[in-house]
């Protein structure tokens, strides 16, 4: 069919209805490396404002670190550009299995698998391993990615209320006659930034013989005392079954993903899953990069130490100021402001201090849980918390919302 | 609300709502895109009622507008309780 007038009215319509309902995504154009201060054109075609930057996932600041810079160069000179195709044909490098054999051991895991994404791990991991009789079993607020790839697997899917280990243990129990029971959480989760309660869901694993998967996306490389993610941080170094996380945060922030747990779900994988099989070989540059991090995070934690620091600092410094923070203690802070059309203002107005944040509202958080999601990175000074926070009391003056709880805040928003 | 409704209604309230959520369902309270019930969520209550009323409702007819309200549930429900019988 030719894209005649009637499919294109039906796809503006669709795009409009978009704009109407105030969910139409613009991107903001970044005309400087990744850092804790950019230069930002917005809206296209404004003259670019510099900004600090607390919205980025570059946690540890590795991003536009100059030895990942410089790696990545020689990365490109020796290995090439691209590999021109999938692993399993002509597509793995020596470098492709070395960065493989050191995410597992800083993982602390039994093999690893690379793929181009960790969107693609969790769309892959489920429909390679788990079959019709086996149950999936999921907190309610993992992340998409993880949705997206239990859709795609034959397995039941049940869910548990965010962080209920009651509700969880209810459904391992309901579950008892399946083949194989999967808990699935994130570890760090990424709206709200709480960590998930490992501990818990590895003892109620054991009881009810289950397997723990985990999405440490948001805790790879700086969670934990080494970093070495949430099962660190909870104790449970080696009782996960399967890992799945990401480069394209803290690790160097570039693409790039993995499955990593137990040697034989690593090579179902290798075999089976479909992102893997059908998608090109993680690209030599980024490889090479991502070496040079493995070997910056594991030579000392003073990056992790220097995000934790800033994390308190910032958590502070809101408090202090009247905003409702979520708690929590990763470096995902939530600033809650509950109403969706506030949430908007709130960030366009600390755009204009040259604060670039974002608001979170329905359908990406739920209803009436609007919020400006800030995090931190190891790239952040003292003097970009200051002066961000400044921004932050000036608009929230405007508003008259400092001090103010979620009761007040919904009352004052509710017409 | 009849019997039907009563079921669906503390099935949803004991599965999907947070302690100390004090929201209040009703039969006519939209629950998917009110965003009280995540689609992907949605699959229990549907193999709730499947079980509790020993019925199968095929997945084209498990829609989130067929879920969206406890009104519309317990019509869902009715609908294949009458498919059952009349097999």
């Amino acid at each position: 069919m030719a894209f005649i007038d009637t499919v294109r009215n039906f796809y503006q319509a669709d795009l409009e209805a978009i704009r109407a309902a105030g969910l139409f995504k613009e991107e903001r154009i970044i005309r400087s490396p990744q850092w804790s201060e950019i230069e930002v054109e917005f809206p296209v075609g404004a003259k670019t404002r510099k900004c600090i930057n607390i919205c980025a996932n570059n946690y540890l600041g590795l991003s536009s670190h100059p030895d990942v810079i410089a790696a990545a160069h020689a990365g490109l000179d020796a290995r090439g550009y691209g590999m021109s195709s999938v692993r399993f044909i002509c597509g793995t490098q020596d470098i492709h299995g070395e960065l493989e054999n050191r995410l597992t051991e800083f993982l602390g895991t039994e093999d690893t698998l690379l793929f181009p994404s960790c969107m693609d791990a969790n769309a892959g991991f489920f429909e390679a391993c788990l079959k019709e009789q086996d149950v999936m079993i999921a907190d309610r607020l993992v992340h998409a990615s993880i949705v997206d790839g239990m859709r795609l697997c034959k397995a039941m899917q049940d869910t548990y209320k965010h962080s209920d280990m009651g509700h969880l243990e209810e459904k391992l129990q309901e579950h008892q006659d399946k083949r194989f029971r999967i808990i699935i959480t994130d570890g760090v989760f990424s709206m709200d930034g709480d960590v998930a309660k490992l501990a818990e869901i590895v003892a109620l694993a054991e009881k009810y013989n289950a397997m723990v998967f985990v999405d440490d996306s948001h805790a790879t490389g700086f969670i934990g005392r080494t970093g070495r993610g949430t099962h660190e941080h909870c104790g449970v170094l080696g009782k996960i079954d399967v890992i799945t996380t990401t480069l394209g945060k803290a690790l160097g922030g570039a693409s790039g993903g993995c499955v990593s747990g137990r040697r034989e779900l690593v090579e179902l994988c290798r075999q089976r899953a479909r992102p893997y099989l059908f998608s090109n070989a993680v690209a030599p540059v980024i490889v090479a990069g991502a070496l040079k991090v493995m070997d910056l995070i594991t030579a000392g934690t003073d990056r992790r130490d220097k995000l934790e620091w800033n994390t308190r600092y910032w958590r502070g410094l809101l408090k202090d100021s009247g905003f409702d923070v979520k708690e929590g203690e990763s470096p995902i802070v939530p600033v809650m402001l509950y109403n969706a059309r506030l949430a908007q203002d709130f960030a366009r107005e600390l755009f204009e201090e040259g604060i670039y944040a974002v608001g979170f509202f329905f359908p990406v958080v739920p209803k009436e849980q609007a919020r400006i999601r800030t995090q931190l990175s190891a790239a952040h000074e003292k003097h970009h918390l200051d002066a961000a926070i400044a921004a932050f009391r000036k608009v929230g003056q405007k508003h008259g919302i400092l001090g103010l709880g979620k009761k007040e805040l919904m009352a004052r928003y509710a017409a | 609300m009849d019997e039907l409704s009563t079921v669906v209604r503390d099935y949803i309230i004991r599965e999907y709502l947070e302690e100390g959520d004090d929201r209040e369902i009703t039969e006519t309270t939209l629950l998917i895109s009110g965003g009280i019930v995540d689609s992907f969520s949605m699959v229990s209550l549907k193999r709730f009622l499947e079980k509790k009323y020993s019925i199968r409702i095929p997945d084209a007819d498990a829609t989130p507008e067929a879920f969206d309200t406890v009104e519309r549930i317990v019509e869902l429900v009715r609908r294949f309780q009458t498919v059952a019988s009349s097999a």
